[in-house]
């Protein structure tokens, strides 16, 4: 029988893991985290600053214009949403895999969702240009009719299925932290501290009643939240694939979506956790290299999967017979984009690679560039579909450029600045590995003895 | 706010094997109302208080149900009664593309009303509930025994709790 390794590494007691994950959360915090923060969260307010120029002056400010009317916004807005999905496949789908490994990585990976969806769920109530009627998106009564919007549109579905995504994420998220709120205000030594973590906490006291709903409860939830996860990116595709555009107009989408996301979602899990670990190193018994090697593993092998997505895609163009869908793949790969296309493959495609080499699996510096690469390369996968498929379609009169302005560099960086001010803020104030969840898997591969 | 709970009598364990015996221990003495108490959930310890499975999926199933036909109800009812609006020259009620919203409404009505039934069995959001150790989140273990509970007496708690090996007994509220 195959000998499993350690899942938490050092002999650690109860109250040892307690201790070593609330640490953050109890201690002043570090010169590191602070100077990270600082430089996050005046990103964020140079974000705010934009998007309060673009709301005010317009939409025209980025470089959306004829024929390429879907820009930066969307494919960020795809890129964001994709990397939350690998939070929930890890929270949800490996939970209910019973994959025990999960149980380190879950809380971080899925407070990476929940803070994701928030980043991506602008980008559409923003690219609508008048954001202040965006309460239109949703069915209410209304004095014009009432005239209901129309639930045959994918842009529709795609708001119900992004708000019912950031919904149960967010809940699953804060449910599994009930009882390490409750952990963290009975250690409480000052009063503020106390009342506020104990009303996060909502009064759990942890008995062997309430333990056997809240399991199956969370089980429940895992089980919402894996085919939910599925549908969100499946209906993120529908936005192009139920379009007649060639390029977009393919059946393909939603398994190489979602493939896609998982993908890009892994790689940002990783460039993370390789920050926690130098940022926080008693968490290194817990999210060990063993935890980071099969992280590295998902991303290569679904790294294939997209690339035979890419290649599946131009068959189908060819075998097609439809002269505007060879032309816009040959487009695609030759045309005035194809610097971008190229990109996109040398990042999710040919870099990944270096994964089948052990000692590059498990090397934190290779992992962290390689992570960064499929970022970029996951958001130039967006920016391919997106436009060059509108760049160019049936009529010559429908062709041109994107009109990529300065605006649209700051949206884009200043997402991040939104990100990553929300996620250290997280690493400070929330335990970020469960401590209830980890201690019953403490044993795990430690070869049937125990301690206490 | 303090009639809501009741007195008894704890008893502090500090490993896993002492309080799942403890927990079966204290059932077979007749025991009905007690409460284990512990940081994490611990494996076989519903068999040894003999709590039932938690019947919270059926609230989950007729929430779940009841968001997937509100939502064919609603996508019809505005689709094809309320304001008919031809669209592409598709069907009014177009079932095949109303898919994706109910779809998404079973899964936000069940995850939401699970949660709140979750909620409402636990009796929380409690306001500063008594506790009987702050270490009960950290890394110890408890049973406690209301004076309220079937053949309940202090002597023979107190004695059982001894001889299961408790670190610490104590009166206390819960």
């Amino acid at each position: 029988m195959m000998q499993r390794n350690e899942l938490v590494v050092g002999h650690k007691t109860l109250k040892d893991i307690t201790e070593d994950i609330v640490r953050p959360v109890e201690n002043f915090p570090s010169k590191g985290w602070l100077g990270l923060f600082l430089s996050a969260k005046s990103l964020f307010l140079f974000y705010i600053i934009t998007i309060a120029i673009v709301v005010g002056t317009g939409i025209g400010l980025l470089g959306v214009n004829h024929p390429v009317g879907w820009g930066t916004m969307i494919v960020t807005f795809v890129f964001w949403i994709g990397i939350g999905h690998a939070g929930t496949l890890i929270s949800a789908i490996l939970f209910l895999f019973r994959q025990k490994w999960r149980t380190s990585v879950a809380r971080t990976a899925e407070a990476m969702t929940v803070f994701a969806v928030m980043t991506a769920g602008l980008f559409p109530l923003l690219h609508t240009g008048r954001p202040w009627f965006d309460y239109w998106l949703f069915p209410y009564p209304n004095q014009r009719g009432p005239l209901w919007v129309n639930f045959r549109s994918p842009l529709l579905w795609d708001v119900f299925a992004v708000s019912t995504y950031a919904t149960v994420s967010m809940v699953f998220w804060y449910v599994g932290m009930v009882p390490d709120f409750a952990t963290i205000r009975d250690r409480a030594k000052n009063r503020i501290r106390q009342l506020l973590y104990g009303a996060l906490s909502l009064g759990w006291r942890g008995t062997a009643r309430n333990w056997s709903h809240y399991e199956i409860v969370y089980m429940i939830l895992a089980g919402l939240s894996a085919p939910l996860v599925l549908s969100v990116h499946t209906i993120v595709s529908f936005d192009f694939a139920v379009s007649n555009l060639p390029g977009w107009h393919t059946t393909i989408f939603p398994p190489y979506f979602v493939a896609g996301a998982i993908f890009s979602g892994f790689g940002m899990v990783v460039t993370l956790m390789t920050l926690v670990r130098i940022g926080f190193p008693q968490f290194k018994d817990y999210i060990t290299i063993d935890h980071m090697e099969v992280m590295n593993k998902i991303i290569m092998m679904t790294g294939m999967m997209v690339g035979y997505a890419y290649a599946s895609e131009f068959f189908i163009a060819w075998y097609s017979g439809n002269p505007y869908e060879r032309y816009a793949f040959i487009n695609r790969a030759l045309g005035p984009y194809a610097w971008s296309y190229w990109t996109m493959i040398s990042c999710n495609v040919l870099i990944p690679q270096l994964f089948w080499v052990k000692a590059i699996r498990r090397s934190i510096p290779i992992m962290f560039i390689v992570s960064i690469f499929v970022n970029i390369g996951m958001w130039f996968e967006r920016f391919v579909i997106t436009v060059t498929s509108l760049h160019r379609d049936f009529l010559p009169a429908n062709w041109g450029l994107y009109a990529w302005s300065y605006y649209d560099a700051a949206i884009l960086a200043g997402s991040f600045g939104m990100f990553l001010t929300l996620f250290l803020l997280y690493l400070r104030l929330f335990p970020a590995i469960s401590i209830a969840e980890i201690k019953p898997v403490m044993n795990v591969g430690k070869g049937g003895g125990h301690h206490g | 706010m303090a009639s809501a709970y009741s007195k008894g009598v704890a008893a502090i364990f500090l490993t896993e094997e002492q309080i799942l015996l403890a927990a079966r221990k204290t059932r077979e003495m007749g025991f009905k109302k007690f409460e284990s108490i512990s940081p994490y959930p611990i494996h076989g310890m519903e068999e040894a208080c003999g709590i039932k499975r938690s019947w919270i999926p059926y609230v989950t199933f007729v929430a779940g149900l009841s968001g997937l036909s509100f939502a064919l109800w609603f996508t019809w009812w505005t689709s094809a009664v309320n304001w008919p609006l031809n669209i592409g020259g598709k069907p009014f009620f177009s079932l095949p593309a109303f898919i994706p919203i109910m779809f998404e409404l079973t899964v936000l009505f069940a995850a939401l009303s699970s949660v709140g039934t979750l909620f409402y069995v636990c009796g929380i959001p409690k306001i500063n509930p008594p506790i009987i150790d702050p270490d009960l989140t950290c890394h110890k273990f408890a049973i406690f025994i209301p004076t309220n509970d079937v053949g309940y007496d202090e002597k023979k708690v107190m004695d059982m709790f001894k001889a299961l090996g408790a670190s610490d007994i104590k009166k206390a509220e819960f």
